[in-house]
């Protein structure tokens, strides 16, 4: 089951479901590295807030994901990570490091809004 | 363990676990059982994580196992058993595996100690040729 990723201008936005099979998020990996190229995208917002387990293989193709981006000049920022899901990945001892989060995608969008904008003002 | 005097247990579900489709399967349905037996809220959550760190170790290390789930009273107590069972190499040194960051292959190598950190009750046999098989539950507070 593939996850749709939408474009918002600059953005790209992937909506995370509840049942994602490792190979649905190695390919959600794959397909944002290759539509940030397409897209000349600057930000990529990972929607995690209908996800009830991200264990160990899902944090990192995060992490991937988060490199990748940066890496094809974009900037990821999580969001939505549920109260009992981020008790369970500190339990576990699970890092997102260095990755921004949001409370939401709203949130998220201005925070990508901050950076992007950032970047861009350094570029000139 | 199971087959204590004091224990009862209702009628286990067993379930293969063979691919990557199972791993999610897998997490549903100690989930649901879960909620069955009473879990709530954040327990529901560290089941399905501990659930999906210990099946997805039989999908990528061994050939391929299956994951008996049962709902257990013992005395005053109940809570969720879960048993999961692979014919695969086994692991050599089961100390070394249950250590925070040791990995053979390519992953973060928390998928054992944090499983154990996410249940109550956590059991591993193991030896090289012989399969692994892990037993660990959650209790109701």
């Amino acid at each position: 089951m593939p996850v749709p990723i939408l474009k918002q201008g600059d953005i790209l936005i992937a909506s995370v479901q509840e049942a994602m099979s490792d190979s649905d998020l190695a390919l959600l990996r794959d397909d944002l590295t290759s539509r940030i190229g397409e897209f000349h995208s600057l930000g990529v917002m990972i929607d995690v807030s209908t996800v009830d387990v991200l264990d160990s293989f899902a944090t990192r193709t995060l992490l991937d994901i988060a490199e990748n981006s940066r890496l094809r000049g974009a900037k990821m920022v999580i969001v939505g990570i549920q109260p009992p899901v981020a008790i369970a990945m500190v339990k576990l001892g699970l890092i997102l490091d260095g990755i921004p989060t949001a409370h939401d995608l709203e949130d998220g969008i201005e925070l990508m809004r901050r950076n992007v904008g950032k970047s861009r003002q350094r570029d000139r | 363990m199971l087959e204590r005097a004091a224990s009862v247990t209702d009628d286990a579900i067993t379930i293969p676990i063979e691919g990557d489709a199972d791993i999610v399967a897998a997490r549903l349905k100690s989930r649901q059982l879960a909620k069955q037996v009473g879990f709530t809220g954040t327990d529901l959550v560290l089941i399905a994580t501990a659930i999906s760190e210990i099946t997805r170790n039989i999908v990528c290390y061994a050939t391929g196992g299956q994951m008996t789930l049962t709902a257990v009273t013992e005395g005053r107590r109940r809570g969720i058993t879960f048993v999961m069972r692979d014919q695969g190499p086994g692991i050599s040194d089961v100390q070394q595996a249950m250590r925070d960051g040791f990995s053979t292959g390519k992953s973060l190598g928390l998928g054992l100690p944090g499983a154990r950190r996410l249940m109550d009750d956590f059991q591993i046999v193991s030896s090289a040729g012989q399969g692994t098989t892990v037993t660990m539950s959650k209790w109701l507070r």
